[in-house]
């Protein structure tokens, strides 16, 4: 009886085409990717059913963290308007006398996320970018007799005299209404009424008012 | 490495004394490169935010400081909604009655059924007025447009509402087409019902 004879098959494969889908893949994430911007602390954004999309230039960012911290943040245009921005922290400097050093103005300008009450503007401002994060306590915001980003809003809107500036709120899901209601009652002092919140995408609900109209296509939220 | 050599014609001999030219083998071990490619899309996976975020547009009104210029509401178009902690939504239609009776609390799933009823409440006891034909030309002639004019929904969150609850409660008004709501400071007696509720109800 011939014994059976085990062929022996190679076990090589070829790796080609697994390459191939590979590095169409990795090439679709290096083109899609926009790199998440440094950010000062986690934020949780809430969603929403609005469609419009974010305009990040000429705008001032007020983000809310969870634990109530408010922290303010200058953009302007792409390559840095730094003129506006140091007119920014100029006005801050005369309103509320801090005697900032030219140093320390420049410090500003190079990262314009502000997140310390006014006593401890100018050591912060002496810290490297590196360690301003840990230094984040917030600006005070609940107590509506020292709301001391009115300042900086008056500031921002000083500086962005003549052109359209936008105001982006940013909160996280856990952070209570007081601290929102801190901000919003510092713009309404500066006499700004109209503001963006950031929210992430959510589907509109079938079946509702919106939907319906959606569907119609008459949707004046879209633009 | 991506094969096991199992030694099958490697030893393919042409004879003695002939000397065999090495042939070098044009395979090329593509383990590395696979290895790399993947190392980097995770990378780029994690590090990329995909969806960009919205914005979502708030107006909110001007102090009057002048109590004639205030906007009036009318008692049976309004709706007020409150909000606690722990999610929880309580409302009362027009007026809050002096024992409370009309204050209900629900949640954030069944407070759009409440929104919706009123709305179709008010759109039915619609009174046509002369105001109506300034919203039609502003929305095309539109005559269903000027119907929920009258309906406003007052949202007033208290100290323990999260951020998320107001901006879901905002995106409510988003989602039935309120066209007129006012996010506005809770009363103390308002917020003494709320947490008497909530310590009835056991809120956490």
């Amino acid at each position: 009886m011939p014994s059976v004879k085990i062929v022996r098959k190679s076990t090589w494969t070829d790796m080609t085409p697994f390459v191939d889908v590979a590095f169409l893949i990795l090439s679709f994430f290096i083109m899609a990717t926009k790199f998440k911007p440094p950010q000062p602390v986690d934020i949780t954004t809430p969603t929403s059913v609005s469609s419009s999309k974010l305009k990040e230039q000429d705008a001032v960012l007020v983000e809310l963290d969870k634990t109530g911290r408010v922290f303010f943040t200058v953009n302007t245009l792409k390559g840095g308007d730094n003129e506006t921005k140091a007119s920014v922290i100029r006005g801050v400097n005369q309103v509320r006398n801090l005697g900032l050093t030219d140093k320390e103005i420049n410090a500003y300008v190079r990262n314009t996320t502000v997140g310390v009450p006014f006593s401890k503007l100018k050591s912060f401002l002496n810290l490297p970018d590196a360690e301003r994060v840990k230094a984040f306590e917030g600006i005070p915001v609940t107590d509506s007799a020292n709301n001391e980003l009115t300042t900086w809003i008056a500031s921002a809107v000083m500086a962005f005299q003549g052109k359209k500036l936008n105001f982006m709120i940013k909160g996280d899901n856990n952070a209570k209404f007081p601290a929102f209601k801190g901000i919003i009652e510092a713009l309404r002092k500066n006499d700004q009424f109209k503001y963006q919140l950031i929210t992430d995408p959510e589907g509109v609900p079938v079946g509702t008012d919106l939907y319906k109209r959606i569907q119609e296509g008459k949707n004046e939220n879209e633009s | 490495m991506a094969d096991i050599d199992v030694g099958g014609d490697s030893g393919h001999k042409k004879g003695p004394g002939v000397k065999k030219a090495k042939k070098l083998s044009t395979r090329v071990d593509m383990t590395p490169m696979v290895d790399l490619g993947f190392l980097l899309i995770t990378f780029f996976i994690f590090t990329a935010t995909m969806s960009t975020p919205n914005t979502m547009r708030l107006t909110m009104p001007k102090d009057e400081k002048d109590p004639k210029d205030l906007t009036e509401v009318k008692e049976s178009a309004a709706l007020t909604i409150m909000l606690g902690k722990g999610n929880q939504v309580y409302y009362y239609m027009g007026q809050i009655k002096p024992d409370g009776s009309n204050f209900t609390s629900t949640n954030f799933k069944d407070i759009r059924k409440v929104i919706q009823d009123k709305k179709a409440e008010v759109m039915r006891n619609h009174y046509h007025d002369a105001g109506c034909e300034k919203i039609w030309a502003k929305n095309g002639g539109d005559q269903n447009s000027c119907k929920d004019k009258d309906f406003v929904v007052i949202i007033k969150p208290n100290e323990e509402a999260t951020y998320k609850n107001s901006i879901d409660m905002l995106d409510e008004m988003a989602i039935n087409y309120v066209q007129r709501f006012a996010l506005i400071d809770i009363t103390p007696d308002e917020n003494m019902l709320v947490k008497a509720t909530e310590q009835r109800n056991n809120v956490q």
